[in-house]
């Protein structure tokens, strides 16, 4: 008798300690960032970023799987794949660029798999249909940034606007809400100019530019390449304003300008600038915690605003765990991502780096005013201007 | 557009120009002597100009050790082929070439890599650093294949470039780098004022070109270099290393495009692939002199500079187009001035 009953003891507290793991079945995260490539400067801060995101939420162990796509939207789709069939990933995260994001929704759609893209284009989520239903993103909607530089433009009372930009969908996009926005303004467009990230000259663009003699001139590049026009401007004495925009948001640009940067004007993420803002401001201490942890790692002064994209996702994933969790799903199978799916839908009021998420069933990119700032170059650093 | 204008552009298209010029030749030179259609060429002009930014910056660059790297490549190749063949002879002066001079050199880098360096101290041992690379990648990648066709030199051409632009993202990350103007200022030429900057690379290019001109037709080396090219078993039989040969020739291709990156580091950004757009544009050139002579290279070079930067005022959203498609008229007509019998040697 004694044995049977130590034996049932032993059954049972066996099965309890089962128990647990079979509850907690881990959650996987699928990462595909652009660690090489043209778009190897958002994706290695991207890529470093993912190692400070919690490796436990709610008592659930989490497991990242990062995967490099080499800005290349075939690897993408291909990495996603991977990360969904044979990791069952139950959210995929990426990519850097746009094109490989815009691909990825497709995959998403078709197994089920809710992805967050760290990539810029409203294209992305927009409109929330049955294929985007499963897409979310974390940077901001150029609409926002460019009705941010109109603003901006109209209090300095701008009249004409030049534009020269990438010849590629960052510089289209950008051309096309800048012209939507200025134009609903009042303020009229006297130029557009195109040239490649890689070009070593912008002389030809700049002179004809000139020649209409705009009050302003903007230039939508991202990263350094977007300091060859400014100082082409500076070199051909331009005295209009300068305005960018938020893809140059990063040290390397400020290094690589110098002082022909200085006085120009961008709109840009709060985390830019965390340090500046007013305590009342309701982003400045999740932007400054995104900071700390990643400068105690990569150094002082290392953080960029892509890394911040990709520390957002990592909230959201965060934020929308527990509650999918509750649904009763096990992490691995299709329940659980259509739950995880509707909790990231259901993200309220939830401050992170770049801004503060309200996400609903037709805004899957859920940022407002709160997630842009106007800045000014000052003395090679940035400098945060409410009054702009 | 008005004169002012016209005149600015053509500035930045003579500067583009020869600065394709001096890559062009150099695909030329390397096409003639040893038949490999250099691609990687553009890494030699990002090399250049991201070492000296490096150095400029205070930084120990990345290409010393690929240099040490190298040289341990060709030693390698060379303890086997002594092994094999019993001829132990070669064996000192690599040991001299490839590892004592990599050490020498990684050694002085790492003395002289402080923001006080002077810029033409950099700039020689951006020098000293790159041009060695020539020599050496003929021997790891192109001399065993010195015999190999055309097509399978092209492959491995493309096989080199990626390779060495990724090695290029490793050592200078993937955001670009400038370095201070050698020469500040502005010289008034009457109708225009040009930046003392352009007119140095206008300037450089054209004494390199001299310079040139003089080794092919005064030196024995350049003679020796011109035989191969006009038929590699003639120059053997007259006692020519072809080995010899595609080794100078490499050297001479690897000083060019350190010197191209050196004199464009100041003027535009340069990141570790900007280097294959660049070659891309002296290759037009390079075409344009039917990949055999020097002065149609050159000319076709300086005119893929000016026709980009007129474009870049009239169309800038089809500049690259328009560059680009440059090179089916030319081939129309080398083609049919060819005929169409054109084989292999």
């Amino acid at each position: 008798m004694i044995r049977i009953k130590y034996v049932r003891q032993a059954t049972l507290a066996a099965l309890f300690a089962a128990l647990p793991w079979a509850a907690q079945a881990q959650v996987k995260v699928g990462v595909t960032v652009s660690s090489t490539g043209p778009a190897a400067s958002l994706g290695i801060p991207e890529r470093n970023t993912v190692d400070l995101l919690p490796k436990e939420v709610a008592g659930q162990k989490i497991e990242w799987i990062v995967l490099d796509d080499a800005t290349d939207l075939t690897q993408a789709v291909k990495n996603m794949r991977k990360l969904v069939s044979e990791d069952k990933a139950d959210v995929v995260i990426g990519s850097s660029a746009t094109p490989g994001s815009i691909a990825m929704v497709d995959v998403a759609a078709e197994t089920g798999t809710p992805m967050i893209s760290v990539a810029a284009s409203v294209k992305i989520v927009d409109p929330v249909d049955d294929k985007r239903k499963w897409a979310f993103k974390t940077p901001q909607n150029d609409a926002l940034m460019a009705g941010a530089l109109v603003d901006a433009m109209v209090k300095a009372k701008v009249k004409t606007l030049g534009f020269i930009g990438f010849a590629d969908a960052y510089g289209e996009s950008w051309l096309d809400e800048t012209k939507k926005a200025a134009e609903a303004k009042g303020i009229k467009l006297v130029g557009a100019e195109k040239y490649g990230r890689t070009d070593t000259s912008v002389t030809g663009q700049v002179l004809k530019l000139t020649s209409a003699r705009p009050d302003a001139i903007l230039i939508a590049g991202s990263g350094t390449p977007a300091a060859l026009p400014q100082k082409e401007l500076r070199a051909r004495n331009y005295g209009g304003i300068i305005y960018q925009t938020h893809g140059v948001a990063n040290g390397d640009f400020l290094r690589v300008c110098g002082k022909d940067c200085d006085g120009m004007i961008l709109p840009a993420g709060p985390l830019l600038v965390a340090a500046q803002l007013p305590d009342d401001n309701q982003v400045k201490k999740s932007a400054l915690a995104y900071i700390d942890a990643y400068e105690k790692v990569h150094g002082a002064g290392s953080v960029s605003t892509f890394g911040g994209h990709m520390w957002d996702a990592g909230q959201l994933v965060v934020a929308a765990l527990p509650v999918a969790l509750k649904s009763g799903a096990q992490p691995g199978t299709p329940a659980f991502r259509k739950a995880l799916r509707d909790a990231l839908e259901n993200v309220k009021e939830l401050a992170v780096s770049q801004g503060v998420f309200n996400m609903s069933p037709t805004d899957h990119a859920g940022f407002d005013q709160r997630a842009r700032v106007m800045v000014k170059v000052q003395g090679g650093k940035w400098v945060y201007q409410p009054g702009l | 557009m008005d004169s002012s204008i016209a005149l600015i552009l053509l500035q930045d298209g003579l500067v583009n120009g020869a600065i394709y010029a001096l890559l062009g030749m150099a695909l030329v030179l390397v096409f003639a002597v040893t038949r490999v259609i250099f691609i990687p060429q553009g890494e030699f002009v990002t090399f250049g100009a991201l070492t000296l930014a490096m150095l400029v910056d205070g930084k120990v660059p990345g290409t010393v050790y690929l240099l040490l790297l190298l040289g341990g490549l060709v030693l390698l190749q060379e303890l086997i082929r002594a092994l094999r063949s019993g001829q132990w002879t070669a064996l000192p002066r690599t040991l001299l070439a490839c590892v004592l001079l990599p050490a020498v050199l990684f050694w002085l880098t790492r003395r002289l890599a402080s923001p006080d360096t002077s810029l033409w101290m950099d700039m020689l041992l951006t020098l000293l650093l790159i041009v060695p690379m020539g020599g050496m990648i003929h021997r790891v990648v192109y001399r065993p294949l010195a015999e190999a066709s055309v097509l399978v030199l092209l492959i491995t051409s493309v096989a080199v470039h990626f390779v060495l632009v990724g090695l290029g993202l490793v050592f200078f990350g993937a955001e670009g780098w400038r370095t201070p103007a050698f020469i500040d200022g502005q010289i008034d030429l009457g109708l225009t004022s040009w930046s003392a900057q352009s007119l140095f690379v206008i300037g450089t290019a054209v004494v390199l070109i001299g310079a040139l001109w003089l080794f092919f037709g005064k030196t024995l080396y350049g003679r020796a270099l011109r035989a191969t090219a006009v038929n590699r078993r003639g120059a053997r039989l007259v006692g020519i290393s072809t080995d010899m040969s595609g080794g100078l020739t490499f050297t001479l291709a690897a000083l060019l495009g350190a010197v191209s990156g050196i004199l464009i580091a100041p003027l535009t950004t340069i990141y570790y692939d900007t280097g294959f757009l660049i070659g891309l544009k002296g290759f037009v050139g390079a075409i344009i002199g039917a990949l055999a002579s020097y002065p149609a290279a050159a000319a076709g070079a300086i005119f893929v500079g000016l026709l980009e930067a007129f474009s870049s005022f009239w169309a800038s959203a089809y500049k690259e187009v328009i560059v680009f498609t440059l090179i089916i008229p030319v081939l129309l007509w080398l083609s049919l001035r060819a005929g169409p019998a054109h084989d292999e040697e």
